[in-house]
């Protein structure tokens, strides 16, 4: 047998099975990554359907994000099985009672749709590639028509609904994979800190903020390497998008832990003694004061006053970067919190992270960067920027 | 799907029938002469988790509605429950993976609340010196000790259980027995059953990738025999049997006493029923 190096040490009384963390920062990362998916898609959505003229130049980008990031989501999961190999059992056999099985559907569906819908918004991009390129990219892009170059007014117009429908479509299907992620742990009765009717709409709401909040990130960065002006009144409508969720987000985590601590069930003086002890820095500090309020307040103050130009191009990423480690700490705080709290109400242990091994923090970093440079790589194929091609 | 799984498994005790009767011929040639008690004597002492014939031949789990009693008034401590379940079970010997434990509740004058632990405990590894071999330390003995009561804790197999609901393969189900059963060729080790379970029953097995638990030694169960804890509690502090027989010795308890479950709130309705529990116990 493996020597374990994740024995948790405790206090007070926990079972003795409970001594191993079992959902270790793997499982903090892929509702990271899944609410950066659904995050992304909302901006994609808010152009398409919604028709926001001004959020046109991180239109395709934020397609392109959720996809690069999507294709990514089931790494973690999958590093975490103790048998991989039958990963498949879960979709051959879904035992329709669990959350967890629809996983694979719900993704298998999403990542097709994603697909197809990035397939027609590049293609024009994509025919005009295939007729200009010659040689291996020529005829990579040549595959990628699938055999249609009409780019006539009519096929464009079919292209546009074909995008509307599947962004519509798009939509419940976004929210829905990360709803459901919400359910994952929301659903479970074993455990205080995570049975919450709240928790998929926490989930959802914090998503949202994650993705917008990636974007303008990805935005501000992408003009700065590739030397153009950062739009801002795109900046401006990103940073609005953040604002009005990130209040909505703060609302409902607010609520969230008000219930817990209003309703003062079995246990709650241990939760009370684990949110003022170790959960005081992760969970007040950086998911709810630096993480959510010092953004709304910044993002607010520069609203007031009207803030532009640079000073508003650094507030709105600034808040951007906290927003995305506020997310990454709810995650946290509710994946790992929900271990750190003994299911016997009566004791608190605690989560040693490695840094190396399968599930370790090395790990989980690449996993958040991977999308990115995947992203990178896509970007280069198919450029998203609304200035140029596409 | 459980249609099939049950097919899967007539049709493994048909071929394990077939394979049975070769062996029984030639057993029978070795044996002659031995008298009938020597020979079943013999086959009790064989350790029901290696013999071959499991699932047991002829085991028909619609015929029975297993149930577990323990009565906490009777545990001593001894936790001999937990050392012979572990070798039973191949559970790994460290403080850290139970199918099954025992809990220790303990009054001192003044305090209103229970200082609790297993022999899981660090303070109780470090008295037994292995953690193989489990002792409760006598760390209290210079206190003043109000009430004091141990309890011993095992899957629930629950009626409505949430580690089965959650399971996403379908990998874990629930017996017509009333048996909570893992199919360990078909587990993913994703863990989800190990966070719904709320008694902290399941563990997950690092080196085969699946996770395991209690189901009631299922193994001598279905061939007529006690499950390892029972046989070797010496105070007769957990109790066996088949509801659906009047007369066995869970009926009983449970007809004779006034007992109570773990976490009825949850409503998952446990299988295992106890008597001789304070209010902290859960």
């Amino acid at each position: 047998m493996e020597p374990l190096n994740h024995f948790a040490p405790y206090t007070g009384w926990v079972y003795p099975n409970e001594t191993v963390i079992e959902w270790t920062v793997l499982i903090v990362v892929y509702p990271y990554l899944t609410g950066l998916v659904a995050g992304a898609f909302t901006v994609s959505s808010l152009y398409q359907v919604f028709g926001f003229q001004r959020l046109k130049p991180v239109a395709h980008l934020a397609l392109l994000t959720s996809l690069a990031v999507m294709v990514f989501v089931p790494l973690p999961l999958l590093l975490h099985l103790g048998r991989p190999e039958r990963a498949f059992n879960a979709l051959i056999t879904p035992h329709l009672t669990s959350a967890l099985s629809m996983f694979g559907f719900f993704a298998t569906f999403y990542v097709v749709l994603l697909l197809v819908e990035t397939w027609f918004s590049f293609r024009p991009f994509i025919v005009e590639q295939a007729q200009r390129r010659s040689g291996l990219p020529g005829m990579f892009y040549r595959v990628l028509t699938l055999g249609s170059y009409d780019l006539s007014e009519e096929a464009l117009r079919c292209d546009r609904e074909w995008i509307f429908w599947l962004a519509i479509t798009g939509i419940p299907g976004a929210h829905g994979l990360h709803g459901y992620v919400g359910f994952v742990f929301g659903s479970l009765k074993a455990r205080e800190w995570w049975s919450s009717d709240l928790m998929p709409v926490v989930f959802l709401f914090s998503a949202i903020i994650s993705g917008v909040a990636l974007l303008i990130v990805l935005y501000v960065v992408s003009c700065k390497l590739r030397r153009i002006r950062i739009d801002l009144a795109c900046l401006k409508g990103l940073a609005y998008t953040v604002w009005a969720f990130i209040m909505v987000a703060l609302i409902l985590e607010g609520l969230e832990f008000a219930n817990i601590v209003y309703k003062a069930r079995e246990g709650v003086e241990v939760i009370m003694e684990y949110v003022t002890g170790p959960l005081l820095i992760p969970y007040f500090v950086l998911q709810f004061g630096i993480g959510a309020i010092v953004p709304l307040l910044l993002l607010s103050y520069m609203i007031w006053r009207g803030t532009t130009g640079k000073a508003l191009i650094a507030g709105v990423t600034l808040s951007a970067v906290l927003v995305l480690l506020s997310v990454f700490m709810m995650r946290w705080n509710v994946v790992i919190g929900g271990q750190e709290i003994s299911k016997t109400g009566m004791g608190l242990l605690s989560y040693q992270v490695e840094l190396f091994g399968k599930e370790g923090l090395l790990t989980a970093a690449l996993l958040v960067v991977a999308p990115l440079a995947l992203l990178w790589w896509l970007t280069r194929l198919f450029p998203p920027w609304a200035d140029k091609a596409a | 799907m459980k249609g099939e799984r049950i097919s899967s498994l007539v049709a493994r005790r048909a071929f394990l029938r077939k394979i049975g009767g070769a062996a029984a011929a030639a057993g029978a040639v070795a044996a002659t002469g031995i008298p009938g008690v020597m020979r079943k004597a013999a086959a009790k002492s064989e350790p029901a988790a290696t013999q071959e014939s499991f699932p047991t031949p002829d085991y028909d789990w619609t015929k029975h509605r297993w149930a577990f009693g323990v009565d906490a008034t009777k545990c001593i401590g001894c936790l001999r429950c937990v050392e012979a379940c572990k070798r039973e079970n191949h559970v790994p010997l460290d403080a850290h993976h139970f199918n099954t434990w025992v809990e220790r509740y303990v009054y001192l004058e003044g305090e209103n609340r229970a200082r609790v632990d297993s022999q899981a405990d660090p303070v109780n590894i470090a008295a037994s010196g292995s953690q193989g071999e489990y002792r409760f330390a006598n760390r209290y003995q210079d206190a003043h000790v109000e009430k004091a009561f141990f309890v011993p804790k095992l899957c629930n197999q629950c009626t409505y259980p949430p580690c089965v609901q959650v399971c996403p393969t379908g990998a874990t189900y629930k017996g017509k027995d009333g048996v909570v059963l893992i199919d360990q060729s078909y587990c993913i080790g994703c863990r989800y059953c190990v966070h719904a379970c709320p008694y902290g029953a399941r563990w997950f097995n690092e080196a085969r990738g699946v996770t395991q638990k209690c189901y009631w030694c299922y193994h001598r169960i279905t061939k007529g025999m006690q499950p390892a804890c029972v046989e070797v509690c010496p105070v007769g502090a957990r109790i066996f049997g088949d509801r659906n027989d009047k007369q066995s010795p869970i009926s009983l308890f449970i007809h004779n006493n006034r007992v109570q479950v773990l976490k009825p709130e949850t409503g998952n309705e446990p299988n295992v029923f106890y008597v001789g529990i304070d209010k902290e116990v859960r």
